[in-house]
């Protein structure tokens, strides 16, 4: 019986044929921690004895919820984590690089085989370079600083093979959201996700980031695309690294197998309060929206922008909307900076802010009231997630965003 | 034990919304607890009752902030009728009961149940439920009191080792 990609990996970290079930202490080749997590992280690493992190080199550190800080219990953990680095000779991104996951990615700090956790649970988005790659809670981190190893339960594989062609104007995040909303909340809860065929095989890195990104909106473990090409070439541009072959067997053993065709798919938007109620964007056009959020780790880089840019046009944003554009990293603000993207937004009506998270999870600033209606092209939902409890959250893709902000709601972007 | 009944896919930002993250005290996060979306419960949880919840608790976020929420009020158990998969190893990590019993939606908001967890079952209106055992290797560390009690007397860990490109 032949293994999946996944199973290949924990079997040539563990020098062993591992499979689907094994519960194995696997070492790990990188371990995230930011600055919401990272505090607790490092307080349990000491409270097990810890005082040295297994490998200063695969520690990333870095913070990107609260920045620049935004109260001063944030700022004190800020101060609390830069002296662990210090301490522990760890090299730290501080505030300045942009969100962990996007710096995970453009650093090559998570490789084709490579075994990487982050107290993050959008980490299983470094799948998108072939990487096997999880979220941990912050006890679990203290563990992994402390012995460079975790318990892990090799996890079934769903399948998600994709054909056709996209049609203009919608793309990977479109995909995602239809996929969420077929497999459910938590119909990969466990399981790995690996994404395949030919429209997958299509999509450039960005694009991947954005699947492999929501793989947790399903309750996955992982997301991960095997790499070919267009990852060999990402990576050969970030660090030292030979191509090697790394692909599920033919008879390799599925959870499951679905098939996904996005010919006829229409842009997507995933209604409040659950990622998995994505519609077509028909059904919700001309709904009122307050504030537009492009950025995020799930849509926060060039390619987003440049959709963005593209569907605005020579246009002006509604003055109905608020509308916070935040490229993910330094490195995408760079491009998109160059490329003169941020003066068109600027112009248009846009607040563009330095690299963060930004509105996504409601840390910072960018909160909503009672009743208000963001459109947000980051991963979540959730009640509360941007702010207050009675507002309202849809997702949406760079080009729908920039689309709906133009017209103060929610707009097809085919029609713009 | 008293019930505080919960519906499906409750995530972690209901648990704890995100402003409330700087925070690691369990006690002070507790009192933030399901804060905007039932706000009762931080005021009136107590020590020994217990939160029966339908599928995909703790949904979202890896926050442990939010096992700890609900650990701060004195609650040592959630039964649900799955979990999200972060939250389970937090829940077990911060030494919270996670509870798979797949009835747990039979079972109404304030009652009283009684839950063994050597016998696997849940206690509801006379009749018993199957709880799943929990897995060996989360037992041991529910049995040492949580992962930092496990780590801390861990000499050397068990580590796999293979070939490193
Ligand atoms: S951008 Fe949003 S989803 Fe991504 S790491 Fe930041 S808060 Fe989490």
């Amino acid at each position: 019986m032949g293994a999946t990609v996944v199973e290949k990996i924990f079997s040539s970290k563990c020098g062993r044929d591992t499979r689907a079930g094994d519960v194995v202490m696997a070492p790990v080749d990188g371990a995230m921690i930011h600055d919401i997590t990272g505090p607790l992280a490092i307080q349990k690493f000491y409270e097990m004895n810890g005082t040295s992190v297994f490998d200063p080199e695969k520690v990333i550190l870095l913070f990107d919820h609260q920045i620049p800080a935004d109260s001063i219990p944030a700022a004190e953990n800020h101060v609390y984590m830069r002296n662990f680095a210090l301490e522990q000779g760890i090299l730290n991104y501080d505030l300045k690089e942009g969100v962990c996951h996007q710096v995970v990615m453009e650093k090559g700090r998570a490789a084709p085989g490579e075994i990487v956790v982050g107290a993050d649970s959008h980490t299983c988005m470094y799948g998108a370079g072939g990487a096997f790659a999880t979220g941990i809670g912050s006890t679990d981190m203290g563990f992994v600083l402390k012995y460079g190893a975790l318990y892990f339960r090799v996890p079934e594989t769903i399948r998600a093979d994709v054909h056709g062609k996209f049609q203009s104007r919608t793309g990977a995040k479109d995909l995602i959201l239809s996929i969420a909303h077929d497999i459910g909340a938590d119909g990969a809860t466990y399981k790995a996700i690996e994404f395949t065929g030919e429209t997958v095989k299509g999509l450039d890195m960005a694009g991947r980031m954005t699947c492999c990104n929501m793989a947790i909106e399903m309750g996955g473990k992982a997301g991960i695309v095997p790499p070919d090409n267009t990852t060999w070439e990402y990576f050969s541009a970030r660090r030292k690294m030979t191509p090697f072959p790394l692909k599920s067997d033919e008879d390799a053993k599925y959870f499951c197998w679905n098939n996904y065709d996005v010919d006829d798919l229409s842009p997507q938007v995933a209604i409040p309060h659950n990622v998995d109620l994505g519609v077509d964007v028909e059904k919700v056009a001309g709904t009122r929206i307050d504030q537009v959020f492009i950025g995020s780790c799930t849509n926060g880089r060039f390619e987003d922008f440049a959709e963005a840019a593209e569907v605005l046009g020579k246009n002006s944003f509604s003055e109905k909307v608020r509308v916070i554009i935040i490229p993910a990293s330094r490195e995408e603000y760079l491009k998109v900076l160059r490329a003169g993207l941020i003066e068109r937004f600027v112009e248009a009506g846009a607040l563009v802010e330095a690299p963060c998270c930004g509105p996504c999870m409601g840390g910072a600033f960018g909160l909503l009231a009672p009743g208000e209606i963001s459109l947000s092209t980051s991963n979540r939902n959730f009640k509360g997630r941007q702010g207050s409890t009675e507002a309202f959250v849809y997702l949406c893709s760079p080009a729908t965003a920039a689309a709906s902000a133009i017209y103060g709601e929610i707009t097809d972007p085919r029609e713009v | 034990m008293r019930v505080w009944k919960f519906g499906d896919n409750i995530d972690t930002d209901a648990i704890i919304p995100g402003r409330f993250l700087t925070i690691y005290d369990p006690k002070e996060l507790a009192s933030h607890a399901f804060e905007g979306t039932r706000d009762e419960f931080s005021k009136n949880a107590r020590e020994g009752d217990v939160i029966v919840a339908g599928k995909n608790f703790g949904c979202g976020s890896s926050r442990e902030h939010a096992p700890l929420a609900l650990s701060g009020t004195g609650i040592r158990m959630v039964v649900a009728q799955s979990f999200a998969r972060i939250f389970y190893r937090n829940a077990v990590n911060v030494g919270l009961y996670p509870l798979v019993c797949p009835d747990a939606d039979r079972i109404e908001d304030g009652a009283s149940i009684t839950v063994n967890i050597r016998d696997g079952s849940v206690e509801y209106n006379g009749v018993r439920y199957r709880i799943d055992p929990v897995p060996r290797f989360m037992q041991e560390i529910v049995d040492a009191g949580g992962l930092v009690e496990y780590a801390r007397n861990l000499k050397e860990v068990p580590v796999c080792t293979g070939s490193h490109r």
